[in-house]
């Protein structure tokens, strides 16, 4: 049966990709968040390195996992991955070792370049890229922001069917532990369990529970005031047309994402994919996908700083980024029987 | 050999490439499909089994049962209500409107398919919203003081819904209408029939291949589609379709997006042997 869907997996990305296989010496293919699917951070590299770049949005480790499981080995050149999941990635064999001198980590935010989970014995298998929060937006001409400061006026009749709940589970969940003051590391199936009646009764208080864009547009067109589990990534680009579009990290704390860039073992086509992850770190690629159409975060190399604007910056939060550091988690990072369980709990949440 | 058997096997070669489309995209990948809708997820590796564990699931989890119950009940709720609609609106157009407008009138109807599915739905995102045209008119004209939900509730995927099927409803039920001869209803006058009951107990029974077809049509569609609850629904209630792509966008877990895929199919085989009698292609 495996052997299956790898053929009809493999027959696909066959018939996807011969398309475009004549308009560029060489292709690398890309197990991509939707951020990477600016073709304004593309192209530099494609015009540089005469490569196409084929990119493939998924939601998920599990689900980068499951199309790497179900896809032929070489399918796949590169994978960008949450930063805490590298360390799963490299157990099971998946990460190439990247020439760490060539990368300039050097000039990263210190606490992102998370050696722990990007290098194992001393071999770096991927480089920390992007980073951001997973906390609450809001609409700041409709909610008091002290409210904001204490995530537990979010459950008060007070906002009641005017917020909007991220649809991501691990973050959420996460958000949810904090405010029940669980760190993030500390979550296991007993504790996930004794969230349920939290997370219905936040299910009770919001209007919907929705992705990136439905979660965008609610907020910008006046449908909820407040996002839980939003953050820059959901207001920067909203705040150039709407200065009213805020978020901050409450005092119970935040969630901090990241995500990581690697090279597939499998991959044929491996200093390609090597230069792809140079350029993806580079300030210019980093100012680049900072600012990418799908969603902006934080970039991990400082030096991007002085490639985007003011305007840029101040958006991200570029000055207050030491204090959100210091006072934000990682995600959880459960392993596959506390990962579905964590799903399972999501799904009798939206079902309630 | 004799004609007879000539004839037939020519029939059978214009036939051949039909059935072999229809074996290599439909039948073997369903048979895929069925055989992996008994496997098992275990971890992230696909075991295959043969036992119907993941049925039992469907039936015994609720929030896997419940999508089930959802998606019958919006798309019942739907198809009637659309029925309801366009049956006046393929009789109006049919019998009020002058033959030379006829053509206009039906393509002033179906307008809407002329947009992308997607972006209708966004658009009906924001016509339905709190500051949308709906709830600001209601306010306007004085039905309501302050805005109500509609937006992200299960009214507001029927809604959505509503106003891409009656369009179906109409092309179908008008041209079963359109194919009646008028003698029926002069034949029931001559008999004594009020108009009323010319319509009830004459014509309506007569157009019911066109609604038939049309309800089914709607079924099939209704129930399978994704993107209109994921859309307007907001996420509170999950249909069908929504369950199987979070088994698979995030979990991965391809046995149960396939059985829950059969048990859809089984769905709409069921509603097919329930309006097959009416499903008469050449009276619509």
């Amino acid at each position: 049966m495996k052997r299956v869907i790898q053929f009809g997996t493999g027959s696909t990305l066959a018939v996807m990709l011969s398309s475009t296989a004549l308009m560029a010496a060489e292709e690398l293919n890309a197990l991509v968040w939707c951020d990477h699917t600016d073709p304004a951070l593309l192209e530099p590299f494609e015009t540089a390195h005469n490569v196409r770049v084929n990119v493939k949005e998924y939601e998920g480790t599990a689900a980068a996992l499951a199309i790497l499981d179900q896809s032929r080995p070489g399918d796949w050149d590169v994978l960008v991955i949450d930063g805490v999941d590298v360390g799963r990635a490299v157990d099971e064999g998946r990460l190439a070792a990247l020439p760490a001198d060539q990368l300039p980590t050097a000039s990263f935010f210190p606490e992102v370049v998370m050696a722990d989970n990007n290098t194992r014995d001393g071999v770096t298998y991927a480089v920390t890229e992007k980073f951001g929060y997973n906390t609450i937006a809001y609409n700041k001409s409709k909610v008091d922001v002290a409210d904001m400061n204490d995530m537990s006026t979010l459950w008060g009749e007070k906002y009641a069917g005017k917020i909007a709940v991220y649809d991501y589970y691990l973050p959420l969940l996460g958000l949810v532990g904090l405010e029940q003051g669980i760190n993030t590391a500390d979550l296991d199936s007993n504790a996930v369990e004794g969230m349920r009646e939290r997370l219905y009764a936040l299910k009770d208080a919001a209007k919907s529970v929705s992705d990136v864009v439905a979660s965008q547009t609610a907020l910008a067109t006046g449908e909820v005031d407040i996002v839980i589990g939003g953050g820059e990534w959901l207001t920067a680009v909203l705040s150039a047309e709407n200065s009213d579009m805020d978020w901050l990290v409450p005092e119970e704390g935040a969630l901090r994402w990241s995500q990581s860039i690697g090279v597939l073992e499998d991959s044929t086509n491996k200093d390609l994919a090597v230069e792809f992850v140079k350029y993806i770190t580079s300030p210019e690629g980093q100012a680049r996908l900072a600012t990418s159409s799908c969603y902006w975060a934080m970039p991990a190399n400082a030096e991007a700083g002085a490639i985007l604007t003011d305007a840029e910056k101040t958006a991200l939060r570029w000055d207050e980024q030491a204090d959100y550091l210091a006072r934000t988690q990682l995600y959880p990072t459960p392993d596959a029987d506390l990962d579905l369980a964590m799903q399972d709990l999501w799904t009798d949440m939206l079902q309630q | 050999m004799t004609i007879e058997h000539q004839e037939r096997r020519r029939a059978f070669g214009f036939v051949t490439p039909a059935l072999i489309w229809t074996c290599a995209f439909f039948l073997v990948p369903f048979a895929v499909m069925v055989l992996l809708s008994l496997a098992h997820l275990e971890g992230r590796e696909i075991i295959q089994t043969y036992d119907l564990d993941n049925y039992v699931k469907i039936f015994t989890e609720p929030s896997l049962f419940k999508g089930i119950v959802v998606s019958l009940e919006i798309t019942l709720i739907v198809t009637v209500i659309s029925i309801l609609l366009a049956w006046p609106l393929a009789w109006i157009i049919a019998t009020q409107v002058p033959q030379r407008y006829q053509r206009l009138a039906i393509m002033l109807a179906v307008l809407p398919f002329w947009t992308s599915y997607v972006v209708r739905s966004y658009a009906w995102a924001l016509v339905l919203g709190q500051n949308g045209v709906v709830m600001q008119a209601l306010i306007g004209i004085g039905i309501l003081d302050e805005p109500i939900q509609i937006m992200a509730t299960r009214a507001a995927t029927i809604i959505g819904f509503v106003h891409f099927f009656v369009m179906l409803l109409t092309l179908t039920i008008y041209s079963n209408l359109i194919q009646l001869s008028p003698n029926y209803a002069r034949a029931a006058a001559d008999l004594g029939a009020s108009g009323w009951n010319t319509l009830r107990l004459v014509i309506l029974p007569l157009t019911l291949p066109g609604i038939m077809t049309g309800a089914f049509l709607t079924f099939v569609l209704c129930i399978g589609d994704y993107i209109t609850p994921q859309i307007l629904g907001g996420n509170n209630e999950l249909t069908m379709p929504q369950l199987i792509m979070l088994q698979l966008g995030r979990r991965g877990d391809f046995p149960m997006a396939s059985a829950l895929s059969v048990i859809l199919m089984m769905l709409v085989t069921l509603a097919y042997a329930a309006t097959a009698r009416w499903l008469k292609m050449e009276r619509v």
